[in-house]
């Protein structure tokens, strides 16, 4: 890949970057209308408090100024303070990222994985029961909201059934370290997985398949055929490799979606992630939160997005300029 | 009709002309179209959907709607105790919800989407149309609102705006015209090129001319299977952002009836008959506007006939 095509994706990407951040400053002047009465809704404030505070925010400048501070304190990664529970938005964002990257990390893969899979099985054996189950059950797994998908799990598995706990990150009452702690977790993250898994391997499996159909109709597979090959040979060493490559770029651009992708699944199932710090910033509203999280979920999506144009670009020569 | 009758036929204008051959590629799509099962099984389950939805004063009171009215009614009632679907936290009854909420949903579902489609197909064939600079500020911007992560920009401006059904509308719209103007435009980027345009322009026809009469008829069919498969995104976008508390509570929708069902505490009650219905109703609705979206897309997109054989 030359310089230079890596050069302007990098450069687009942050364009974008800066497009968005000044958007984000925009969009949230609409709402804020006063923050000083937002903060303290329903309480007395004093004229000498009212004044200290626009002051401290800085609202007595004007929106230019407001904008350069703005810009200054994005870029240190100051995103203000929540108003529930007054703890600076960033701290409180690096601190729930985890959770959500652990269980919407693994279930990307794991879809991925199983969905490549379920597509490859439906696309060689075309028109038999395998490919028209395969695909009524991406199709409808598609179909479903994923948060309801968690709620039937949630009640048939872990309320009906006893077999998982009903949420959380780990039993409140354990106090247990090392390998049991991390079992603890596992068992509970079985569930919330699950649900997202299922809730995406459909895209999988429906352009895998699609993508295979499409590479079965080439010469090369048929010269593989008359070479003598063994049909799980043509399949794993030549028809396989060259239709994953869409698989590949959408895999990239979930991962963007990482963050921000289990926002109702994990208020259901009470993960302690950035998703249910959303939902609860909602609840208030939270702004400086609401913000921040924002920020950071499109961040990430541009950053997943030039890192799937720029893997699209080493695997496939024909999308490189020459 | 055959195609000695229409040479016999009287020609009077060109535009007449030009209606009759859309009615016969009409006829043939729409017989195409009549022996694709899965299309088939999707526009049947559309029309009971619609039906249900037009007929829902007829079929249901809307007043059991509001749990001011409901206050004698047992409430978590199964469907055993309380035909025919049992009812909710509040005591209202899950079928009357179930049949108005179809309503919203549906309504969400359409209007948005002609509304994503439009802003879509303006941008679409402008960009593609005229390229050059013009092209090159509206791609970026289409970019732009691409990259930005729909669910999170669609919450905020939910929140910024309000819960009304007007407003979910209007968020998904113009969230969601980003995907329709890409596609829209690299079809009239091969269109803008053929001979036909050219000879129409050499005729002195002006931009407008060409864009309306010889671009958009074009690229209707593709904008016609685009906006089908729009629908069940727009259905389940509109089911989650209510799931999140930024529906209508005075006019439900399935995503709501999800919402009041998570947060009245059914999944502890152990109360499935109020979630499964609506939860079923999203899934049957977007898997209709799939299963006729794919159906249109093969038989109107010529590149993807050989696919069926």
């Amino acid at each position: 890949m030359s310089a230079r095509f890596v050069g302007a994706k990098v450069a687009g990407s942050l364009v974008t970057l800066v497009f968005v951040i000044c958007f984000n400053f925009f969009l949230f002047r609409v709402v804020e209308g006063d923050p000083v009465a937002n903060l303290y809704r329903g309480r007395n404030l004093s004229e000498n408090q009212r004044d200290k505070l626009t002051k401290q925010f800085g609202l007595d400048k004007s929106t230019g100024a407001q904008f350069v501070s703005y810009l200054k304190q994005t870029a240190t990664f100051n995103f203000g303070r929540t108003y529930t529970g007054n703890a600076p938005v960033w701290d409180e964002i690096k601190r729930k990222a985890w959770p959500t990257i652990a269980l919407v990390g693994v279930s990307a893969i794991l879809s991925a994985v199983f969905g490549v899979l379920l597509g490859i099985a439906a696309a060689w054996r075309r028109r038999t029961r395998t490919d028209y189950s395969v695909t009524a059950f991406s199709v409808g797994t598609y179909s479903m909201p994923d948060f309801w998908l968690g709620m039937v799990l949630l009640t048939l598995f872990a309320v009906v059934l006893g077999w998982f706990p009903v949420g959380g990150l780990q039993d409140a009452s354990s106090d247990a370290t090392g390998l049991s702690k991390l079992a603890d977790e596992a068992r509970h993250m079985f569930l919330p997985c699950l649900t997202l898994t299922v809730g995406y391997l459909g895209e999988y499996a429906i352009i895998m398949r699609s993508s295979l159909l499409d590479t079965m109709r080439e010469d090369y597979l048929v010269l593989a055929r008359a070479k003598g090959l063994r049909d799980v040979l043509v399949r794993n060493r030549h028809a396989v490799p060259n239709a994953i490559l869409p698989v590949v770029a959408l895999l990239a651009i979930n991962f963007g979606f990482v963050l921000s992708g289990a926002i109702a699944v994990e208020a259901i199932f009470s993960w302690p992630g950035l998703g249910l710090a959303t939902y609860e910033a909602l609840k208030g509203p939270d702004l400086p939160m609401l913000q921040g999280l924002f920020l950071v979920f499109s961040a990430s999506v541009i950053f997943f997005n030039l890192v799937a144009d720029l893997l699209y670009g080493y695997l496939d020569p024909r999308v490189r300029p020459a | 009709m055959s195609e000695a009758g229409a040479t016999v036929m009287e020609v009077t204008s060109a535009r007449r002309i030009a209606w009759l051959r859309r009615r016969r590629a009409f006829g043939r799509a729409w017989h195409e179209y009549r022996h694709h099962l899965p299309g088939m099984i999707g526009l049947g389950i559309l029309v009971a959907a619609v039906a249900m939805a037009l007929a829902a004063p007829l079929l249901a009171d809307e007043s059991g709607l509001r749990a001011i009215n409901t206050v004698n009614n047992p409430t978590f009632a199964s469907p055993a105790e309380f035909a025919p679907l049992g009812t909710d936290g509040l005591g209202r009854d899950v079928m009357t919800q179930f049949i108005w909420g179809a309503r919203t949903s549906l309504l969400v579902g359409l209007v948005a989407t002609l509304l994503a489609v439009l802003i879509g197909s303006v941008v679409g064939i402008t960009a593609g149309f005229f390229g050059g600079k013009i092209g090159g500020v509206l791609m970026r911007i289409t970019e732009w609102f691409l990259v930005i992560p729909f669910l999170p920009l669609a919450i905020v401006l939910a929140a910024i705006l309000g819960p009304s059904v007007r407003n979910i509308i209007i968020v998904i719209g113009i969230t969601s015209w980003p995907q329709p103007a890409r596609l829209i435009r690299a079809q009239v980027l091969t269109l803008r090129e053929r001979d036909y345009v050219d000879r129409s322009r050499a005729l002195g026809a002006s931009n407008w001319h060409l864009m309306s009469r010889h671009i958009l008829p074009n690229v209707s069919p593709l904008i016609l299977a685009n906006t089908t498969l729009t629908v069940p995104i727009v259905i389940l976008s509109e089911a989650t952002l209510s799931f999140l508390g930024l529906g209508d509570p005075l006019s439900p929708s399935w995503g709501q009836m999800l919402d009041d069902a998570f947060e009245s505490g059914s999944i502890t009650a152990e109360a499935w008959w109020v979630f499964i219905p609506p939860g079923l109703g999203i899934l049957l609705v977007a898997l209709a506007f799939t299963l006729c979206g794919t159906a249109l897309e093969e038989i109107l997109d010529p590149r993807l006939r050989d696919r069926r054989e």
